[in-house]
């Protein structure tokens, strides 16, 4: 049932993203949308690996080591979450540096200024 | 016409996730691979934290080439910013006098503050293996401590060339900690070619410490790097 919230608030995210990066003419807007997309997927990746009650895969004394298979949740879209945060961020500061670029071209942010790639 | 389309797109999006939603049940149990990772990386490593151990040794070739990764985008950042940077260098004067100095408030705060986002960096770092953190988000942190120093004063300067030469160290290690593994235990970047020690203790799971060690100053280098590529 919890994961279900989860994972609604994840997608209604990619959802506002998406209607973010369709709608607005700003490249720095669209970035933003961008990110609000990868922020909703990575809530969606956590949100598939809950298990009933479960608690965070760390062996300590709330959690010993027999009860662990029984109550940790999945650690493996947790790990694939770290390491895709990173990525994102990645994305993002190379997406900035474009649009750095792209400003001093153009000396303008609208996408509606850079006709040449459109088909 | 365009709004319709956005409109349109958007709802047939919303319409697929809301049918993943009422889809998906919640599982009561782990799948049998994760199982396998909950009993096995406390058992065989040595490491509390799951997620350590998965990241720092099941799966640490994947943490490699995301470093690399990131590696990459440094370089492409500088790539993509470098000559507008040589350009505002040829005027550094000019770009000091129009920079806006940033308030007592923050150059204060950030003195304060940057040797404490240091220390909570280093242990975020050091108990990757016992408890929640790990090189990624140390990294992350120490990155923040950087980011922090930049925006307080404008004449602050992020000594580049040390920061790639730490960072190349980093890697280097990272690499030849893994051929160690190679050599002493059952393959690469495999975290058994050191003693286990104590479960839970802080010098424990065998090379995770190191390992971990490593990747929060790579990451912190390379996440620093990127952020001076963007100053002003």
């Amino acid at each position: 049932m919890m994961s279900n919230v989860v994972l609604a608030t994840g997608l209604v995210l990619i959802l506002i993203g998406l209607w973010g990066m369709l709608t607005h003419r700003n490249i720095l807007r669209i970035i933003i949308a961008f990110s609000l997309i990868g922020t909703g997927t990575h809530i969606v990746i956590v949100a598939i690996g809950y298990v009933t009650n479960g608690t965070a895969p760390i062996i300590d004394r709330a959690l010993t080591l027999l009860e662990a298979p029984a109550r940790a949740v999945d650690p493996i879209p947790s790990a694939l979450v770290v390491t895709a945060i990173v990525i994102g961020l990645a994305v993002t500061a190379v997406m900035l540096a474009y649009a750095i670029r792209l400003y001093e071209s153009k000396k303008t942010l609208s996408i509606d200024a850079f006709t040449e790639s459109k088909w | 016409m365009r709004r319709a389309f956005v409109i349109l797109v958007v709802v047939l999006f919303g319409l697929v996730f809301t049918s993943l939603v009422i889809a998906h049940n919640e599982r009561h149990s782990l799948r049998p691979l994760a199982e396998s990772y909950v009993k096995l990386i406390p058992q065989e490593l040595g490491a509390p934290n799951v997620i350590t151990g998965i990241l720092l040794t099941y799966r640490a070739f994947d943490t490699l080439g995301e470093v690399a990764v990131l590696f990459m985008v440094a370089a492409g950042v500088g790539l993509v910013l470098g000559a507008s940077n040589k350009r505002r260098k040829s005027s550094p004067r000019k770009v000091v006098e129009t920079a806006r100095l940033s308030s007592e408030i923050v150059q204060s705060g950030a003195q304060i503050l940057a040797p404490l986002i240091a220390i909570f960096a280093a242990y975020i770092i050091m108990n990757g293996h016992r408890s929640a953190g790990g090189g990624f988000q140390g990294g992350a942190v120490i990155a923040s401590g950087v980011l922090l120093l930049v925006l307080a004063s404008t004449r602050y300067r992020v000594d580049l060339e040390f920061l790639s030469m730490t960072e190349s160290a980093a890697g280097v290690l990272f690499v030849l900690t893994g051929i160690a593994g190679l050599i002493f235990a059952g393959g690469f970047l495999d975290n058994r070619m050191l003693p286990l020690g104590q479960f839970g203790a802080f010098f424990s799971a065998g090379a995770i410490p190191i390992l971990s060690v490593l990747l929060g100053v790579k990451v912190g280098c390379e996440l620093s790097v990127i952020i001076d590529r963007f100053r002003a």
